[in-house]
């Protein structure tokens, strides 16, 4: 008996928090591209502790970004102390409706975080404000930009230094790209854009770059049935089954980059952050582009940003500005982008000395920069799951060419307005 | 005092169970007949609206034609494949054991593994099966983005994955066989095929009643190769069951919502269980 209640006093003991004065922050992030980033954020926040003491940090890593937002949310169910955490830039609105977060304006007060808030490109921070607040702070953020194979290029006779700048010349030059077998087979394709998994995101550049954008700045409307959106659809349709530039069907989001370091096709449109490994694997001279424009150019930002969640107490949400504002400060997010890929968040950290002389010997690291001035925010609506789907599976009905686009995209937004009307 | 004893003797298994498997399950009835409940909307009662839901819900009717689909593809192949299997390593064959181990080691690999490597077969172009292809001098076919063949290829991957592992079963009933029956066979002078037919065959009854309730749970919650194949698509056309009720629960967030599918898709798996053993155990046994 005694033994027993000796046991159960230690077992107690172990459970209970070690008392002590410092404030802890705890937060989770998820890692959606390669590479040992583990170590780098535990790097930072090592780096952090010595530079406040006082503040504990204790990063989490969590998985993929479904993983995070549902371990962070689960946690905080829980009664576990999360203050801050990097979730899917597009899950505010989730967020906003389980009601856990806050806006950082309510924390950064001083004239100095005021000025650091206006420090980010504009692009990023839409998919983080909401009703004119800041929810979310970009810190690992990606868009989508084209690759092309420049030996391809010189040997259907096109300038290896000239990547196509219009959906006319994207067609146009696809076409001589393809090169096919002695039996008809094609063994090269002029371009592919990836359909499975991330859909709708790629769907985002064809539809701004013909001039409609898919969803309100509230998060309450979609606009997948609007006559420039289906044309759009009807161009990706086209081709592949028009033109005959790209394989009919979908195409596989995760097989894309071998496909394009082999030489399986000339063109590419992906994410930025497949950067570095289509650098280290990839045989033949490549570059990197804007997207081509119809009306205008235009491609969806994505990726993670700080979340501050309002079960904090004050000393904790001072402590977690000081972290973000460290981890966003322009030489760490330079330092962050050529570990990663992903785009550095503010100007300033383009003018830090390292990331200007890696882009002067790499300038492709850049171009996501620049396109930044044409950039959309990512599909995100209340409802965001749901209505995201119904995007993803109007694409793919279209392009695998069981629907017509307009019929499908119609019937997409007659589902969406019906789940999103009681947020009008 | 005997009654403690026993009760202690229960308990680590029972608190597992109930905590892990009955508690959970009598949850999710429990919830399905709820709305799903953010901060701003509290959860309130709606009896049987999530029922009717699904039963308008064009996806869950695809995603359950498609389940079914899958099960009818992957059950009875890789039943009979495994059977054959066994009978061929089970003879006297030089190099048996290495025969053996190949057979079983796709089961030793993980789902996510696997379906890593078929998702570089199905590829079109830098895939294995479009290289054989042009061997041959066929075209290339995109297997998972075509909506007409994205189920089946699954499905072969499906058996691949399992026959090895019911191929051990059959092998270790097959090696608690007598060989006096076969001799005795030899001797009435029975053919091969007659002697499988009329005495092995039935004689691995029970082992093919076990294999084909696995089989039939496995067809129904077996969808690791999903999240990295297909995700469920081009346009739900390899979605499947339970990966819906996984995009309700976790991308949707309707948890109500996934708890009314959950519960449909326990009773299905229950209702197949008991047919199985009641109606077929009495005719499984060879006497």
């Amino acid at each position: 008996m005694r033994t027993l209640r000796a046991l159960v006093i230690a077992a107690l003991m172990a459970f209970a928090p070690a008392a002590s004065a410092d404030t802890e922050i705890t937060f989770y992030y998820p890692i959606a591209v390669g590479g040992p980033l583990t170590k780098v954020i535990d790097g930072y926040a090592a780096e952090f502790e010595k530079a406040n003491p006082g503040v504990k940090v204790k990063p989490i890593y969590a998985g993929n970004y479904d993983d995070a937002r549902i371990k962070a949310l689960a946690a905080l169910k829980a009664g576990q102390p999360a203050q801050i955490s990097v979730l899917f830039s597009i899950d505010v609105y989730e967020l906003l409706e389980q009601d856990v977060i806050v806006p950082w304006d309510d924390v950064a007060t001083s004239a100095e975080d005021k000025a650091w808030l206006k420090g980010f490109y504009p692009a990023l921070m839409m998919n983080g404000t909401y009703k004119g607040k800041v929810y979310g702070i970009p810190f690992q953020r990606s868009t989508i930009v084209l690759y092309w194979n420049k030996d391809a290029f010189k040997e259907a006779g096109l300038d290896p230094e000239k990547p196509p700048a219009s959906w006319n010349e994207m067609t146009q030059m696809a076409q001589k790209l393809v090169k096919k077998d002695a039996s008809g087979n094609v063994t090269r394709w002029g371009v592919m854009v990836p359909s499975t998994g991330y859909a709708y995101w790629m769907f985002q550049a064809f539809a701004r770059q013909n001039g409609q954008d898919l969803m309100n700045r509230d998060g309450n409307q979609v606009n997948y049935a609007n006559p420039a959106v289906v044309e759009a659809l009807q161009y990706w349709r086209d081709l592949g089954a028009k033109h005959k530039v790209m394989p009919e069907g979908t195409v596989e989001w995760g097989t894309l980059r071998q496909a394009f370091t082999e030489g399986k096709t000339a063109m590419m449109w992906h994410t930025t952050g497949n950067l570095t490994a289509v650098k280290d694997s990839a045989k033949f001279p490549f570059g990197v582009a804007m997207l081509p424009a119809a009306k205008q150019r235009g491609s969806p930002t994505g990726g993670g940003n700080f979340y501050l969640f309002k079960k904090t107490t004050p000393e904790e949400r001072k402590a977690a500005l000081a972290f973000v504002r460290f981890m966003t400060a322009p030489g760490r997010a330079a330092d962050w982008s050529m570990a990663t890929g992903y785009v550095a968040t503010s100007p300033a950290a383009y003018d830090m000395p390292t990331l200007k002389s890696y882009a002067a010997s790499f300038p492709a690291a850049v171009v996501a920069r620049d396109q930044f001035q044409y950039a959309t925010p990512e599909l995100s609506t209340f409802q965001t799951g749901r209505v995201r789907k119904l995007l993803d599976d109007a694409i793919q009905a279209s392009l695998t060419g069981q629907k017509q686009p307009a019929e499908a995209l119609k019937a997409a937004q007659a589902e969406a307005d019906r789940l999103l009307k009681p947020y009008r | 005092m005997k009654h403690v004893y026993g009760w202690l003797l229960l308990a680590p298994a029972a608190i597992l169970l109930i905590g892990f498997t009955h508690y959970p399950a009598a949850a999710t009835l429990f919830d399905s007949f709820f709305s799903t409940g953010t901060v701003v909307r509290p959860s309130r009662f709606v009896g049987l609206d999530n029922y009717a839901a699904l039963g308008s819900d064009p996806i869950f009717w695809k995603v359950l034609w498609n389940n079914l689909l899958f099960a009818g593809a992957t059950i009875p192949t890789s039943i009979a494949l495994a059977m054959l299997m066994a009978i061929w390593v089970n003879d006297r064959l030089p190099g048996r054991a290495l025969v053996r181990m190949s057979y079983f080691t796709p089961t030793i690999l993980p789902m996510v593994a696997v379906a890593n490597l078929w998702l570089f077969f199905y590829t079109p172009q830098i895939g294995m099966l479009d290289k054989i292809a042009a061997m041959f001098g066929a075209g290339s076919h995109n297997w998972l983005g075509d909506p007409g063949t994205v189920l089946w290829a699954l499905s072969v991957m499906t058996v691949w994955k399992e026959a090895g592992f019911f191929m051990i079963f059959y092998l270790a009933a097959l090696q608690s066989l007598s060989p006096e029956l076969e001799e005795a066979a030899k001797i009435e002078g029975a053919s091969r095929w007659y002697f499988f037919r009329r005495v092995t065959f039935p004689l691995l009854m029970p082992t093919t009643l076990f294999v084909l309730v696995n089989a039939t749970i496995n067809s129904f919650k077996l969808v690791d190769h999903l999240f990295i194949l297909t995700k469920g698509g081009p346009d739900n056309a390899s979605n499947l069951l339970l990966y819906y009720i996984y995009q309700v629960a976790f991308s949707f967030f309707d948890t109500a919502y996934a708890s009314t599918l959950t519960v449909v898709l326990l009773g299905m798996l229950a209702a197949l269980a008991i047919v199985q053993f009641l109606l077929i155990e009495k005719r499984v046994h060879y006497r």
